[in-house]
């Protein structure tokens, strides 16, 4: 009963005064049933069991908490690469500072446009993953991101698109409490890769549904920025069609809490899905939580997950990773990996690896561990002359290196490496 | 060059005495080598050279051309001069071979006031030196160690003493778990590297690599100390006849 209580009172004490947004007819409609979703779960609190390790407190709060900006020195990542630039200051698309939303083999529009048009293809997807994301675990903060976002893309890859779409999520207002939506729809035989980079707000919530029909390609690259104070709970929804590639990864840096849940459907035989992660986290208040549930509803599929995180001064990591192999999805390989390495005794690293099989011939493996830096490792670079805090940087990034890899555009790796070993340099 | 003068030394965690007292001089140019039978503190005695944790100095000294070694850190020591070839060549998952290689020699230059080595430079010296060593391309892509095989990773070790050029080598059983080519590809990259101004400590367990690289002198340790000292005609008794009749001789 106290629980009920608890979650009753939070849901009110957030939705209080919040009013649905207006738009078109079928928008409201998804704003209204999203809505009745919040109400029917409730928000989550600190007793729920998916957030046993993770206190959502901050997140369902009513107002954000103060986030001081981050002044960075580096440039804008993944400069060298020719991309198209879409701007957010604070979760608000600037025109401005962004590209024209146009490019080959690709229909763009703001998700403010798309939901104020009487007849929009994003009609079909807005909240729909969402809503199916929910079943067996709720998801509430999802389901209050797909009720209250106004701002977001909605990007339709009808073929090869030439060039990375890159969502910059700039941080300018130390009170920002920012929501954002974006829907990308493959098109069979169609790729695309969406980039996306930047602190974005004192508090994000950030959702991503993707629909990837037979035989796309959907690769995602993601980096969440260096303000320290800064909060954040993503979702990202997919589902996976025939013979389709769904591959993403993110890197995060710093930052008070981080929720990054990724749910995955795969429902065409021969497809392939990858999620990955890395995170460095320096300091008590260092608190980065990978959220990741895959269903196999397929046959021939391949998944994959390769988390790591290094956590020092206190850090905390957290991985709830689960694959679900339906009845009939034969010949599933699914692959789970997540691994921390505590460059102390005060951080943690708190895992929950999960397989549910359902299916007799597949091939599901999962492992977790915890270490700390290989002191043989380090003895033998510097018998060879090398200072030991670059030694331990060379061997952090040693570590995480299994992670970058998954990212198969090499210049965005690239360049994601060269982050790190700043970030490295400047924690030793 | 090396100055080892009554060195103790017992292990941090347990209360156990490992070296028991050694006395050794190398002097600059010449080869020395110590043989002894297993668990007689070869390994140790490299370790404690080179700065590895958990033994701990109880007493006596050990000077690397005049300078204090017992008071460097292991980086320090590696840039004053002084490199081990490992027994057990240790495996780092993630971190290539050549950025390894790359890393170390510029630590050192850069510890010695030296500019760093351009890329092409470097990459110019360690082909080049691969190449006499039998290591192939891939085997400098892949990362250190990781599924080399023993032979591999004892050349590979050689490699790294021929890019840093230091000036006292310890090589600790760089024979075991090499076959009769292996090892005289390795005999030829110490050879290849004897100079006036370099000395190497080659520490073995069989007479068979001193065929190869001929000592000055060698060295018998047992128990912790070194048991008796003479010409490469020592190296040829204990072949003939074993530990046993030394030690037996010294008791
Ligand atoms: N770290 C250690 N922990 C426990 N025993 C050790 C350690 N290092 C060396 N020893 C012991 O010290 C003795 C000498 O070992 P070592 O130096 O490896 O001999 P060698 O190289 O001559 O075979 C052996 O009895 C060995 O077991
Ligand atoms: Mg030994």
């Amino acid at each position: 009963m106290a629980l009920a209580k608890m979650k009753a009172d939070t849901t009110e004490a957030r939705l209080s005064g919040l009013s649905l947004p207006e738009g078109a007819a079928w928008a409201n409609a998804a704003r209204a049933d999203a809505m009745d979703r919040v109400c029917r779960m409730g928000l989550p609190t600190k007793r729920d069991e998916y957030w046993k390790y993770t206190d959502p407190t901050t997140l369902t709060a009513p107002d954000a908490a103060e986030a001081a900006l981050f002044h960075n020195d580096e440039g804008p990542l993944f400069d060298a690469v020719d991309r198209l630039k879409i701007v957010f200051v604070d979760g608000v698309f600037d025109a401005e500072a962004s590209d024209d939303l146009a490019g080959e083999g690709i229909e763009i529009a703001r998700l403010a446009d798309a939901m104020s048009a009487d007849i929009h293809w994003a009609k079909d997807l807005y909240g729909v993953l969402e809503a199916r994301g929910q079943q067996p675990v709720e998801r509430p903060l999802a389901a209050l991101n797909t009720a209250m976002a106004t701002d977001g893309v909605v990007i339709q890859a009808t073929g090869k698109v030439g060039k990375p779409i890159n969502l910059i999520y700039l941080h300018k207002d130390v009170r920002s409490d920012a929501v954002l939506h974006n829907l990308v729809k493959v098109e069979a035989g169609a790729e695309v890769t969406l980039l996306e980079t930047g602190p974005a707000a004192a508090r994000f919530s950030k959702q991503l549904e993707v629909e990837v029909a037979d035989g796309g390609a959907f690769h995602h690259v993601r980096a969440q920025g260096r303000d320290h104070e800064r909060r954040a709970v993503t979702h990202c929804f997919a589902r996976i069609g025939a013979a389709s590639t769904f591959k993403s990864f993110t890197l995060t840096f710093n930052g008070v809490l981080t929720r990054n849940e990724c749910v995955l459907e795969i429902i065409g035989d021969e497809a392939v899905a990858h999620v990955a992660g890395a995170c460095v986290g320096d300091g008590g208040d260092f608190h980065h939580d990978d959220t990741v549930f895959i269903t196999h509803d397929a046959v021939n599929c391949e998944s994959r997950q390769v988390f790591k995180k290094v956590l020092r001064n206190g850090a905390t990591g957290v991985f709830q990773g689960k694959i679900l192999v339906k009845e009939g999805a034969q010949k599933t390989d699914g692959y789970q990996i997540s691994q921390s390495l505590l460059l102390d005794e005060d951080s943690q690293f708190l895992a929950k690896p999960e397989l549910e099989i359902y299916a007799d011939d597949v091939a599901c493996s999962h492992g977790s561990t915890s270490g700390a830096i290989d002191e043989d490792a380090l003895f033998y670079l510097r018998s060879r002359g090398v200072h030991p805090d670059e030694a331990r940087t060379l061997l952090t990034l040693a570590f995480l290196a299994e992670a970058l890899e998954e990212i198969d555009n090499e210049v965005l790796a690239e360049d994601l490496r060269d982050r790190l070993e700043g970030w490295l340099a400047r924690h030793s | 060059m090396l100055e080892i003068k009554n060195l103790k030394v017992a292990l941090e965690e347990e209360d156990k005495q490992i070296l028991k007292g050694v006395d050794l001089s190398i002097e600059a140019g010449s080869v020395h080598a110590i043989m002894g039978p297993n668990g007689s503190g070869k390994s140790t005695l490299s370790y404690v050279l080179s700065g590895k944790d958990g033994y701990e100095v109880t007493e006596g000294a050990a000077a690397l051309e005049g300078a204090d070694l017992l008071d460097m850190e292991p980086e320090e020591r590696a840039a004053a001069g002084l490199f081990l070839a490992f027994q057990y060549p240790v495996e780092i998952p993630g971190v290539g071979n050549m950025t390894f290689l790359r890393t170390a020699v510029n630590a050192q230059r850069k510890s010695r006031g030296e500019e760093e080595l351009s890329a092409a430079d470097f990459l110019k010296e360690v082909r080049a030196k691969a190449k006499s060593l039998k290591i192939d391309a891939d085997m400098l892509k892949r990362p250190v160690n990781v599924g080399f095989s023993g032979g591999e990773k004892k050349r590979n070790e050689i490699l790294q003493m021929a890019m840093l050029e230091p000036k006292m080598c310890v090589l600790d059983e760089t024979d075991s778990g090499l076959d009769v080519d292996a090892m005289k590809l390795v005999a030829e990259g110490v050879n290849a590297l004897r100079s006036e101004g370099r000395s190497f400590l080659v520490i073995t367990h069989y007479q068979r690599l001193l065929d190869h690289i001929q000592p000055d002198f060698v060295h018998i340790m047992a128990d912790g100390k070194i048991v008796k000292s003479g010409g490469p005609e020592l190296a040829l008794e204990v072949e003939n006849n074993g530990y046993a009749d030394i030690l037996a001789e010294v008791a």
